[in-house]
């Protein structure tokens, strides 16, 4: 009985293994396969890299990749820094108004900006930033998750460290760089992970703000160059989706202890 | 101390705290005040009209559509969602060979951008050529239109969001489950109890605070995530399958009316609203539990 259950359930978990994985593997079916196969299964059908030459020629992807890690990088950084300020003044300092200026913070964490697109659209409208770098990646340069992160992880640190370290003569910022920064780096790790995933996938504000290729994410461009009206078949689609998440694939499949580490780290707090 | 005015800690609050505020709590309450006024085009100045945009989204059938349609999305997806993770956790956590395959496996869709993986499921869907229908075609049935049917669209909407969602709230409960003691299992076997019974009576519970906080985010992703919508079936047809943040988007960027989008964005805040307050209630009692 006991393992007649144990066979099933385990036959369960590779099954829906295969199943979790099949459209990513059906995308390089298609990518690799001449466009008469896309539809059809066989072992006989010939290799051919056709397909990315195709998709490479019909939407500038290097330009969207450029953008995308552009508008990633300037939006971590900026995280990383407002968030490492605000946090530790959260964790750290005792003031009147923490308790309110935290529910601020906290209050983000419900209503990300996403929800806000039509308010945030005509800010951005306003300070003539429609189509920049910085106007995809405004809304997001403080992140109200990562402020959370670090109040928790810096809450961690002994008083005496700090101050042992005020007695070495080191002031406020360099309390802060050169005790807290460095203590909280698995916390940094996960934070950076997960803000990366999330920005790189980004796709609704992206949309809205963006008009031309000059600032254009590659989602947005992905969804240009994937909707029915534009014409391009399977392969080709498959072969640009490849293309598009090949670098946050390759790094995920190096990384991958670290990754999933740093999502759970990340969800335990 | 405590009542002095800290300006070190402001200074250092500051920036971080102008972004969150510019971004979300400002445009929060311009949304509430920009749903009670209308203008009649973009540049002639708005009036207050009270409650007629209200008035307006009351009798809106395509309003309550989607209202609807939401509901149906998160009751479709998140028990599923919840319910498969929990399975693939305790997969990926027990000694069957592979486990660190297939936690890849499980987890691949995570990181992967909606759209584009949106645009592989199109295919799957696609009336004749696409794979669910060449494999239907396979034991002699005729598949249907998945997307293109108002009966089957919302549901083939809830299918891939489960895929693409299930593998993200494994992980927490594949944190929660590191956490659980080993002999706690080991007096459960030598009391002869089975693997059913365990789950029941030790891990479900224990990983109860998990559920809880898996539960509100994948509700609020049933209200935030609609990148799926843009490629799949953008509403249709004839608004099946649509659901509110893309209505916002529509009428505020293809409709143009942004006054009408203003008072849908605060019904969705309203509804987070809600969601949070529920979540703050539940969390309580959990802390009394403990």
């Amino acid at each position: 009985m006991s393992s007649w259950f144990q066979t099933f359930s385990k036959v369960s978990a590779y099954l829906l293994g295969i199943l979790w994985v099949l459209p990513l593997l059906y995308a390089f079916w298609a990518a690799f396969h001449p466009p008469e196969f896309a539809t059809k299964f066989s072992l006989t059908a010939p290799l051919t890299l056709e397909n990315f030459e195709s998709a490479w020629d019909q939407a500038p992807f290097f330009r969207y990749m450029l953008n995308t890690i552009v508008i990633t990088s300037l939006i971590l950084a900026s995280q990383l820094f407002l968030c490492t300020l605000a946090g530790y003044a959260l964790a750290r300092e005792k003031f009147a108004g923490r308790g309110f200026a935290f529910a601020l913070v906290l209050t983000q964490l419900m209503v990300m900006p996403e929800v806000l697109i039509v308010e945030n659209y005509r800010t951005l409208a306003g300070l003539d930033l429609i189509d920049t770098y910085l106007g995809v990646g405004l809304p997001y340069l403080a992140s109200a998750f990562g402020i959370f992160l670090l109040r928790q992880t810096f809450k961690t640190v002994p008083q005496e460290l700090e101050d042992a370290a005020r007695v070495e003569g080191l002031s406020g910022l360099g309390i802060i760089w050169k005790v807290f920064v460095p203590l909280a780096f698995p916390t940094y790790l996960a934070f950076s992970l997960v803000s990366v995933s999330y920005h790189w996938n980004n796709f609704l504000w992206p949309l809205v703000v963006t008009n031309t290729e000059a600032s254009r994410p590659l989602t947005v461009g992905m969804a240009i160059f994937g909707a029915p009206e534009s014409g391009v078949d399977w392969s080709v689609i498959s072969a640009g989706t490849l293309i598009a998440i090949g670098p946050l694939l390759i790094l995920f499949l190096i990384f991958q202890r670290r990754f999933i580490q740093s999502f759970m780290h990340a969800g335990i707090k | 101390m405590l009542n002095r005015f800290n300006l070190k800690a402001w200074l250092l609050l500051l920036p971080a705290l102008s972004f969150l505020i510019a971004f979300t709590h400002w445009p929060t309450l311009k949304s509430i005040w920009r749903s009670f006024t209308w203008a009649r085009s973009d540049v002639a100045p708005s009036q207050f009209v009270g409650f007629e945009n209200y008035q307006l989204l009351l009798e809106d059938p395509v309003f309550w559509k989607v209202f609807e349609n939401n509901f149906w999305y998160a009751v479709g997806t998140v028990p599923t969602s919840i319910a498969l993770a929990i399975m693939m956790a305790l997969w990926v956590n027990s000694k069957i060979r592979g486990t660190s395959l297939l936690r890849l496996a499980f987890f691949t869709p995570t990181i992967l951008p909606m759209i584009t993986v949106a645009n592989i499921w199109l295919f799957f869907y696609s009336p004749q050529i696409g794979l669910f229908n060449q494999l239907l075609a396979l034991v002699g049935i005729e598949g249907p239109n998945w997307l293109g049917d108002p009966d089957l669209a919302l549901s083939s909407l809830m299918v891939m969001t489960v895929w693409k969602e299930a593998g993200f709230f494994m992980i927490f409960y594949l944190a929660a489950l590191q956490t659980l003691s080993p002999e706690l299992y080991a007096a459960a076997k030598l009391e002869g109890a089975s693997a059913w019974r365990i789950f029941r009576k030790i891990t479900f519970p224990l990983l109860m605070p998990t559920t809880l906080f898996v539960l509100i985010n994948a509700i609020l992703n049933a209200f935030k995530l609609v990148d799926h919508l843009f490629i799949l079936t953008k509403g249709g047809p004839n608004n099946e399958s649509n659901l509110l943040l893309y209505y916002i988007y529509e009428t505020a960027f293809s409709f143009l009316d942004s006054y009408y989008a203003a008072t849908l964005t605060v019904v969705m805040l309203a509804t987070l609203a809600v969601i949070a307050l529920v979540q703050m209630l539940l969390l309580d009692r959990k802390i009394h539990y403990r």
